[in-house]
């Protein structure tokens, strides 16, 4: 974060601004500016009021979403049901908070698994030359393969061991998002990449280089600060993908249990009563945007925050 | 058939004879839409439904199934029997007469060189002949004169209607096929796509998964027909946009398996721009019981006799899951109009249909409670019932279908009631119903304690359907895991019933051994029924002339219809 | 430039020829059966013997040789043939699919036109409508525009084409009935109504397949026109006297497009093979249609074509993305 000052004040100016409050941490400074952002604050609100619905929101709302009461099914909203019921008679408001938390689980997982995984390998193959090469052949490789017979390969290979030792649930969680975020880590690869190529070449490398920094040192006090927009942008991407891929998963047998509801699936499970209840549609489609608007802003402010050169400003 | 609607049917049919009296061609396109698209248009090379059914526009049969089930003469001028001579009074060959004057679309003259040569081409060495099955036992076919055929079979056959017979045996043209036999067959894109036939329409544009494009044929033989001059034939989407596309936009004019939740159907239609048609056929929803031990422990032998089920094969747990549910209420949920709730595997035709088991219908769960407790299985602290340290905890899998989830979801539910624990599966369904040895997942290897789908038979004879529970036919390691009987049931009793109903001649003798095959399996609780199928299909108000058919392609009387204004 | 394009280049055939391994062996492994779909009335054994006919009993080695003769030399000279009259490949097997036993590159080229008049379309659609979006977005940061289009493009990104697909053909041709909602492939244009037929049937499916690139691509330029407004060099720029415009769009545009270019890079091969939903929803059964349903029917042939021709499309692009690099920005040097 402390990149070597480049809009230096003039002396003069330096002079006069005797710090009058002893100094500040910069997660400080970073707070402070990110709290002077609007669209971050709301984000931010939004974003947390989602989260503390759908876990502690159960502890208040008797309702089991996977409990069946047939004579109440296909209902509108009311008093007892307020989001409805489904064709089954199950409780849509119970079935929205428990699909949120695996919706969210799982997008937010498997988007920094592929943030990361993404973001390592772009940054490696951007700075080293020699491994460039092989590893931007192994990310083609990567986009090359067919996603549908991947993922069962992978459910063929890794269900019965990782259930065995992480018990169902867990194990196909497991499972679940390492599939997504194995097959999409590597758009941001590439983009990190290409950013990489041309900042390592910047005057401030050079100069970082020439004072002796270490390649650690460079590319995580030089490198990363100023990757870190195309890296946001992929995460709040990457987490509308993740749920949506959830959804996918699922109907090829490899995500949760056909009664177990998650956002994605209640979304595509609706989208045939679309005419008939469109309520149905509405509040998965609304809580799958919600969460990403949200993450989105919370992205913009905390990069903004981030970046010295508008802080305090 | 009850007279009333043998009535109904003859006053449609003659009302349908008076509108069709049009000229050919005189009612310009026909729009029809699969969402399934048919990849190729014979039906010796795929046995999909969706590519007999496109085939069965082009080329037919010497006779089919008519909408009661009943046989009808088609390219043959009558059905040989017994009684009329056609069939040898050995049983071991029929004799087929041509209808005179038939032509092929090319013009050619139909012979009995044709017939027999569709015989040799589907059973020509390493063409992988997708019907092989229907000219089982076939040793020769003989051509005494142009316009007749005779069949010989090795033994004696009481149903001889395998060969020729059905959408699945249609006859090919030999100037056309001969030489696709065998291994050459995949070679011959440009017949298996546009194959010369004999029936209303033929293909000018074939655009495989995608759309065919078809014109009336010249030389079909009743002059006045088919009233329709083009066929839009389109595939892909989904059931739900061909529902929309018939019953809502009125794009199109007829739309194939629709398998809708009923309320989404019926709310289509009340846009009231077409109709849901639906007929009944022999296919049943249903729940294998799995009478081997399928715990990941066991190794190789998993899912093997070697090890008996240690809680399925105590009937009393049986009847109690089959008690527990309300087959009434999940076909209303899951298919409404288009399904019965049943107790039978083998539901239709209806001198097959047993009445011995129809007390099922009534859910009772306190009875299964009963049941349950009287066998010894008391419920632990967890409200699961065990006996003996084996809980009654179960895997119950089945293919991604949204109708498949919604019964598992209910039936989970009605089964945690009797204190039984489900943990529930879906399977895609490329990998259920393929047969890779490889994968775990197939409902053949059946690595789960239940398990639910459809199965039906081809035709009305369910000689070769019943003996699917025999014990050889058991998949198994030594089997690579083929064969159909998925529960691994196994009774030298119903073997011997099997066996002997190949050998039994008259009809009525083998409905009797049909039924009591069927109480076999229900009684014994290896196969739990729920519900029996109807095809569904939606037509537009404009399209007149379709009479729906469960028994043989769906579309088998295109040739009929008409446009209706 | 030209060196480092060339060693790219013949580099990318040993690259690819280990994908096409990878990809047959990963279909190999995978679970499935082309005889999933045959009705379970046929018997086991009868669907043995289908198998055995499309040549499943051979080992795998034999079978991937085979595929790479078909494909690599049987084809082209099946190609050539067709250009030049010759007869190089009388009698040779083609690669054949195994749900319609027709020549795989047959269907691929049928497919085409669909393909080039409604994926490619939107994603061209999408670029442009995404590229000056993002430069106003980043040039006005937190207007009102900037704020209006960060929603409407993160909503549109995260509603799927399942949902959106469907919402604007019961809009548009159940409720208004203004717009066909299934794509007629046989439709050729030969006349001013028949490409008034052709726009009116591509209209949906171009919309909501744009709303997802346009939805992606001007984040990325959002982003990275806002690194780049307040970098130095703007300073600079400016205090040198240039016009904002050419401040704007030549040395800050400039300098943003490098993730610009690798994002569009990796979404051309995605126009070829990545719209599956939407052109299921329209019936619009283009390259994406043809390659979902031979996974599911597990057409092992016709995946393996495929796949591998947008393999070679994805490498290609990504070399094209690098030379770009280069010259988006001289200080990139690849030596």
């Amino acid at each position: 974060m402390t990149e070597p000052v480049k809009s230096a004040a003039p002396i003069g100016a330096l002079a006069d601004a005797e710090p009058v409050a002893p100094p500040r941490s910069q997660w400080r400074d970073v707070w402070d500016q990110f709290k002077h952002h609007r669209g971050a604050m709301i984000g931010g609100v939004i974003f947390f009021t989602i989260i503390a619905t759908v876990f502690l929101g159960p502890l208040f709302w008797s309702l089991d979403a996977t409990y069946i009461d047939i004579r109440a099914r296909n209902q509108g909203p009311g008093w007892g049901h307020p989001f409805g019921t489904d064709q089954l008679g199950r409780d849509n408001f119970a079935r929205m908070m428990a699909g949120g938390q695996v919706s969210i689980a799982v997008g937010l997982i498997a988007m920094l698994l592929a943030l990361i995984l993404g973001s390592f390998i772009g940054v490696i193959a951007g700075y080293f030359k020699r491994l460039d090469g092989p590893l931007m052949r192994l990310t083609d490789l990567f986009l090359s393969l067919p996603l549908l017979p991947l993922l069962l390969v992978m459910v063929l290979l890794f269900r019965d061991s990782l259930n065995a030792v992480f018990g169902p649930e867990q194990g196909i969680f497991i499972l679940m998002v390492s599939a997504i975020g194995i097959t999409s880590w590597m758009p941001t690869a590439r983009i990190v990449r290409g950013d990489v190529l041309a900042l390592k070449e910047r005057e401030f490398i050079l100069a970082a280089r020439s004072i002796g920094t270490t390649n650690t040192g460079i590319i995580t006090r030089h490198i990363l600060p100023n990757v870190m927009s195309p890296i946001m942008v992929s995460a709040t991407l990457g987490i509308a993908n993740a749920i949506i891929t959830e959804s996918a998963l699922s109907f090829l047998g490899l995500g949760f249990p056909p009664d177990f509801p998650t956002w994605g699936r209640l979304l595509n499970d609706a989208v045939v009563y679309l005419q008939d209840y469109p309520e149905r549609v509405f509040w998965p489609g609304l809580a799958i945007s919600l969460t990403v608007l949200s993450v989105n802003y919370l992205g913009d402010g905390l990069r903004d925050a981030l970046d010295p050169r508008i802080r305090g400003r | 058939m009850n007279l009333k609607s043998t009535l109904t049917c003859a006053t449609a049919a003659l009302a349908l004879a008076s509108m069709a009296q049009a000229e050919r061609g005189s009612d310009g396109q026909v729009n029809i839409i699969y969402w399934q698209a048919p990849s190729i248009m014979n039906p010796y090379l795929s046995g999909g439904t969706k590519e007999l059914e496109a085939a069965s526009m082009v080329i037919e049969p010497l006779a089919r199934y008519n909408q009661d089930g009943a046989m009808v003469p088609w390219l043959a001028d009558s059905v040989p029997t017994v009684e009329n001579g056609g069939v040898s009074s050995d049983l071991k060959s029929i004799t087929w007469k041509l209808k005179a004057g038939l032509k092929w679309s090319d013009g050619t003259p139909v012979t009995s060189e044709d017939v027999k040569f569709s015989w040799e081409y589907c059973t020509a060495d390493g063409g992988g002949c997708a019907q092989i099955e229907k000219y089982l036992d076939v040793t020769e076919v003989d051509t005494p004169d142009e316009l007749t055929v005779v069949v010989h079979f090795s033994k004696a056959r009481p149903f001889p209607y395998g060969p020729f017979v059905g959408a699945q045996a249609p006859i090919i043209q030999k100037a056309q096929f001969k030489d696709c036999m065998g291994a050459k067959a995949p070679e011959c894109t440009e017949a298996n796509f546009n194959p010369i036939g004999t029936g209303p329409f033929r293909v000018t544009d074939f655009r495989p998964n995608d759309v065919i494009t078809l014109e009336a044929n010249p030389h079909y033989r009743d002059p006045n027909k088919p009233a329709f001059a083009k066929v839009l034939f389109k595939g892909g989407g989904d059931a739900n946009a061909a529902g929309r596309s018939v019953l809502e936009t009125g794009e199109f004019d007829y739309a194939w398996n629709l398998q809708l939740a009923p309320d989404v159907l019926a709310n289509m239609e009340a846009a009231g721009k077409g109709k849901v048609i639906s007929a009944f056929g022999t296919s049943v929803e249903r729940i294998m019981v799995n009478f081997t031990d399928v715990s990941a422990s066991l190794g190789d032998e998993r899912g093997t006799i070697a090890h008996p089920h240690p809680s399925l094969t105590d009937m009393a747990v049986r009847k109690a899951l089959s008690m527990a549910m309300d087959r009434v209420l999940l076909t209303d949920i899951g298919y409404g109009p288009a399904g019965k709730p049943t107790c039978n595997v083998l539901p239709a035709p209806a001198i097959y249909a047993s009445t011995a088991n129809d007390g099922c219908l009534t859910q009772d769960i306190a009875g299964a409670n009963k049941l349950l407790d009287d066998a010894g299985w008391a419920r632990g602290g967890d409200g699961v019932r065990a006996k003996d340290g084996v809980r009654l905890s179960f895997l119950f899998q089945t293919s991604t279908n949204a109708v498949r989830q919604d019964y598992q979801a209910l039936i989970k539910q009605w089964w945690s009631e009797i204190g039984v624990e489900v943990e529930l599966r879906n399977i895609d369904a490329s990998v259920f119903f393929g047969s890779d040895p490889g994968s775990p997942d197939t409902f053949q290897k059946f690595f789960a304690d239940l398990e639910m789908y459809t199965n039906n038979f081809d035709g009305t004879d369910p000689e070769s359907y019943m003996s699917n529970w025999t014990c050889d036919q058991r998949p198994r390691p030594e089997t690579q895991w083929q064969g159909n009987n998925m529960p691994r049931y196994c009774s030298d009793a119903y073997d011997a019933l099997s066996a002997k109903m190949a050998t039994v001649g008259g009809l009525e003798e083998r409905a009797a051994i049909a039924k009591e095959l069927n109480d076999m399996l229900m009684q014994n609780y290896v196969i739990l029924p729920l519900t029996h199928r109807g095809r569904v299909a939606a037509r537009s108000n404009k399209l007149g002339g379709v009479v729906m058919n469960p028994w043989d392609s769906e579309i088998w009387n295109l040739a009929d219809w008409y446009r209706a204004e | 430039m030209l060196t480092y394009t060339i060693r790219r280049l013949v580099l990318a055939i040993p690259t690819l020829l280990f994908i096409s391994l990878v990809i047959f062996l990963l279909l190999e492994l995978a679970p499935g059966d082309p005889m999933a779909q045959v009705p379970l009335t046929v018997p086991p054994e009868v669907k043995q013997q289908m198998r055995e006919a499309l040549g499943l009993g051979q080992p795998t080695h034999i079978r991937f040789a085979k595929w790479l003769w078909q494909f690599f030399a049987v084809e082209p000279m099946v190609w050539m043939d067709h250009t030049f009259g010759m007869t190089l490949a009388e009698g040779q097997q083609r690669v054949i699919s195994w749900q319609t036993r027709s020549p795989v590159m047959d269907i691929v080229i049928q497919r085409m036109p669909q393909t080039l008049w409604v994926v490619a379309m939107s994603y061209v659609v999408g670029i442009l409508i995404a590229l000056p979006i993002g430069i106003y977005s980043a040039y006005r940061q937190y207007s009102v525009f900037d704020q209006v289009g960060t929603f409407v493009t993160m909503v549109g990104y995260s509603v799927p084409p399942f949902f959106s697909g469907v919402l604007v053909i019961v809009i548009f041709s159940v409720q208004l009935g203004w717009l066909p909602s299934i794509y007629d492939t046989t439709l050729v244009v030969v006349s001013w109504d028949t490409f008034i037929l052709q726009l009116k049937q591509m209209v949906m499916p171009v919309m909501v397949l744009a709303l997802q690139t346009t939805a992606q691509i001007s984040r990325f330029m959002r982003a990275s026109m806002l690194d780049n407004l307040r970098q130095d060099f703007v300073r600079t720029a400016r205090a040198k006297g240039l016009s904002e415009r050419s401040v704007v769009l030549v040395h800050v545009l400039r300098n943003s497009m490098i993730p610009v270019i690798t994002v569009i890079a990796l979404g051309v091969p995605q126009v070829f093979g990545g719209a599956i939903i939407t052109e299921q929803i329209f019936k619009v059964n283009g390259l994406g249609q043809l390659l979902i349903t031979a996974i599911q029917a597990n057409d092992l042939p016709m995946v393996q074509t495929v796949t591998f021709m947008l393999a070679v499309l994805i490498v290609l692009f990504n070399i094209i993305a690098d030379v770009l690099y280069g010259f988006l920005d001289p200080r990139i040097r690849y030596d």
